[in-house]
């Protein structure tokens, strides 16, 4: 899937056509007091070496429960099946005690609320040289070596200040900085940042993704970039997958998906997205309705409510995707003709 | 004064006026300002776009405005009424002229009351008798797209975020206002229910005849709402004019680099230009000078010294720099900007780029 074959220096062995997280039939299932939340329900994909693949879909399509189910970071009252194959290893069944091996430096998370993932009464320094000291053996004078040198690379000026600050001392964008650090501290070989800019101000936000993307491509890691902002993942990624109440609709290079989209949800949610040339007081195309209610999701396609391409055999739709192009797949029984001519229809407010 | 200054007001023709607002809270770690000396206008009619980064005091305006929330000093009238003089008494009358929406719609609906009766709440408030306020309030939800059998009688807590938005909304329209402040009123929804509320706003203005401030930290959002737009830096205003070409070639170099850091749905060029380095400093202790000097990639020596007034860089385009970026090859031809310096008190200055003259501040 990807050209890039990376580790070479790393680990040898990692020089095979494998991907380096291979994802089949996730589901994740999340018990409420509403009855059992199908919050990821069979989900297959890959992510290859040295590769960023971009994770779009509107809130509470399912983007966050699989990149915790992709951990192995699920709550206590949950159910996961299917298979999450990390450089050939199963991590579906794993004990807690190997999972936290793979924590930092396989593979590490940042997430949208340095807050949630900072400890907020402990300073930079530990927070940063706690991982590398565990799971890289370094002493105490070469962790904070390394500490510095890491917040240099993510753009934090004056480290050693910053290396005695709590996080409270420090600005939102700095926060972001500091947990991008502590993700790296370890050197994992994929990192998944899930909104890691959504609390940021837009000037912050374009530092922050720059400098992901950066790091990604300088250590040769693979990225999964979450976001709910199409265009934010548009010019950071090799790939992109398209994620609507628990399933992929979509997934392709990013340049398939965002020039000629083939889903359906894929092409009505960039038509609706409000874009810096979008004519002014001109209507935006419009998708009626929200999301199913996960509990007790719609038989076949799950757009279906929404769509106005619908037709009987969208139905009968699994959760399995066709090729559409080499490299590009869709579960839609529908998809837009290529290469996507996308009508811009007309703007009529829904009226539910 | 960076933002200060009163070179963009439109004056008489204006429905809101706003002129030197202060607003100011007082912490622990110190006070801080908000607001710092803001002046615009609203003419009836326009939507006007207020924009700039978390902090920079879009709300704590936006609230002044409707004197919903303190202000230190300065003049607000609407429709030729004195707000921040007004007593009890004239507030009443003035409110149902006035009406807001927030961020955080379902936050602001009475989680007790029927959808119905959330409604026609303000029509109870001015004594509108009950059957007419039942008939208005279903005519209000049919016009924001809620079926009224199926949601009068629902409780907030049964809405989707964007139904509780759409009641927001017929609950401000309900009593005719002029004049509707929204505060980010999409920002907490779906891409696909943002277009609904989007959709459905543009098409209330006409119809209510409605003139608007539009709130919103979304540059994307906030281009395809408004007729002009107002950027704001740490309680300043950086840059006021026609949206469209306010977008399409910024002069002040905050908004320029605010643009520029928008994602692009474009796989080859994400962004437009290069990014902006540094953080927004502490509005506790503001920079000196220009706000925006640490960070400006155009600043000169000049700029963290004198604060730079707002003055009309292109006809009808008004900006507090001392170094805006339209090259003076943009400038129109002296005669048209002499006319158009004419027209308004106090009169713009030129474009000087060398900056020797002394400080009108
Ligand atoms: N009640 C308050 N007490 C003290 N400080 C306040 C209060 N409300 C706002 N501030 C401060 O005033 C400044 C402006 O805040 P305001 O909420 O108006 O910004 P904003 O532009 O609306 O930001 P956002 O985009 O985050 O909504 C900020 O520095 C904020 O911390
Ligand atoms: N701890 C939880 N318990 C029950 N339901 C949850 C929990 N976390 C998330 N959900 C539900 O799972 C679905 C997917 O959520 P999430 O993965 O957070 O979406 P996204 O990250 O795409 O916004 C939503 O319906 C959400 O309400
Ligand atoms: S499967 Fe059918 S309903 Fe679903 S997106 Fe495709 S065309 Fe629309
Ligand atoms: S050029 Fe000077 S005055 Fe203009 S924005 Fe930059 S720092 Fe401020
Ligand atoms: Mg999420
Ligand atoms: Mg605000």
């Amino acid at each position: 899937m990807t050209e890039q074959s990376s580790s070479e220096q790393k680990d040898p062995r990692a020089v095979k056509p494998e991907p380096l997280l291979h994802v089949t039939h996730l589901r994740a299932y999340l018990s409420s007091r509403h009855g059992v939340v199908k919050a990821v329900d069979d989900v297959s994909f890959e992510v290859g070496h040295g590769e960023a693949m971009g994770l779009v879909g509107e809130s509470g399509s399912g983007k966050s429960v699989m990149s915790r189910a992709i951990m192995g970071l699920m709550p206590r009252r949950s159910d996961r099946t299917g298979s999450v194959l990390f450089k050939g290893r199963e991590l579906i069944g794993l004990p807690r005690k190997e999972m936290s091996e793979i924590w930092g430096p396989q593979i590490s998370m940042v997430f949208q609320d340095p807050g949630r993932s900072l400890n907020p009464v402990v300073p930079v320094e530990r927070q940063l040289t706690e991982g590398m000291r565990r799971h890289l053996g370094l002493g105490r004078s070469e962790a904070r070596g390394r500490a510095l040198q890491l917040l240099r690379e993510v753009g934090v000026s004056d480290p050693e200040r910053r290396l005695r600050n709590y996080p409270h001392e420090m600005s939102g964008g700095m926060c972001q900085r500091v947990m991008i650090a502590a993700a790296l501290a370890c050197e994992p070989d994929l990192l998944i940042a899930d909104e890691p800019t959504t609390a940021l101000d837009v000037t912050i936000q374009r530092q922050i993704l720059d400098l992901l993307r950066r790091v990604q491509r300088e250590r040769n890691m693979s990225m999964i970039l979450i976001s709910h902002n199409l265009p934010l993942v548009a010019g950071r990624t090799d790939r992109t997958a398209v994620m609507y109440a628990g399933r992929l609709a979509e997934t392709g290079s990013t340049r398939q998906v965002f020039e000629s989209p083939r889903h359906r949800y894929t092409a009505a949610l960039l038509a609706a997205t409000p874009t810096i040339t979008h004519e002014r007081h001109s209507p935006f195309r419009l998708i009626p309705g929200t999301l199913p209610n996960p509990v007790k999701p719609p038989a076949g396609c799950r757009f279906a409510a929404r769509c106005d391409h619908f037709h009987g055999p969208c139905h009968e739709l699994g959760p399995d995707m066709t090729p559409v192009a080499a490299g590009h797949h869709v579960a839609c029984a529908d998809p837009v003709p290529a290469p996507a001519a996308v009508g811009a229809r007309g703007g009529e407010h829904d009226g539910r | 004064m960076a933002g200060s200054g009163t070179a963009h007001l439109r004056g008489e023709d204006a429905l809101l006026s706003v002129r030197n607002l202060v607003v100011e809270y007082h912490t622990d770690a110190g006070t801080v300002q908000a607001v710092s000396d803001v002046s615009f206008d609203v003419l009836p009619g326009e939507t006007l776009g207020i924009v700039g980064e978390s902090g920079c005091g879009k709300s704590s305006m936006g609230r002044a405005v409707l004197r919903l929330g303190g202000m230190t000093s300065g003049e607000i009238s609407c429709a030729g009424e004195r707000i921040d003089r007004a007593d009890e008494k004239t507030m009443r009358a003035l409110r149902r002229d006035m009406q807001m929406i927030f961020q955080n719609a379902l936050g602001s609906l009475n989680p007790r009351r029927h959808v119905k009766e959330i409604v026609a709440e303000g029509l109870a408030i001015d004594g509108v008798p009950k059957a007419e306020r039942d008939r208005r309030a279903t005519d209000m939800l049919e016009e924001v797209g809620l079926t009224p059998e199926r949601f009068s009688d629902m409780l907030p807590r049964q809405l989707s975020g964007g139904q509780a938005q759409r009641v927001a909304i017929a609950r401000a329209l309900a009593l005719r206002p002029k004049l509707l402040v929204c505060d980010e009123p999409v920002s907490a929804l779906d891409v696909s229910v943002q277009a609904q509320i989007l959709n459905l706003m543009e098409k209330l203005k006409p119809e209510f005849d409605l003139t608007v401030v539009f709130i919103a930290h979304d540059l994307a959002v906030v281009r395809s709402v408004s007729d002009r737009v107002l950027v704001m830096y740490l309680g300043k205003v950086c840059e006021f004019g026609d949206s469209v070409e306010v977008y399409d070639n910024p002069v002040h170099p905050y908004t320029r680099a605010l643009l520029e850091s928008v994602p692009l749905p474009d796989p080859d060029r994400p962004f437009t230009g290069s990014p902006l380095e540094g953080d927004v400093p502490s509005p506790l202790a503001p920079p000196t000078g220009c706000r925006f000097s640490g960070r400006c990639p155009a600043a000169q020596e000049r700029c963290a010294r004198s604060e730079p007034e707002i003055r009309e860089v292109l006809p009808g385009r008004f900006a507090a720099c001392h170094y805006p970026l339209a090259a003076a090859a943009d400038l129109p031809d002296p005669d048209a900007r002499a006319a158009a310096a004419d027209r308004r008190e106090p009169q713009g200055r030129e474009h000087e780029p060398t900056g020797r003259r002394p400080e009108g501040a």
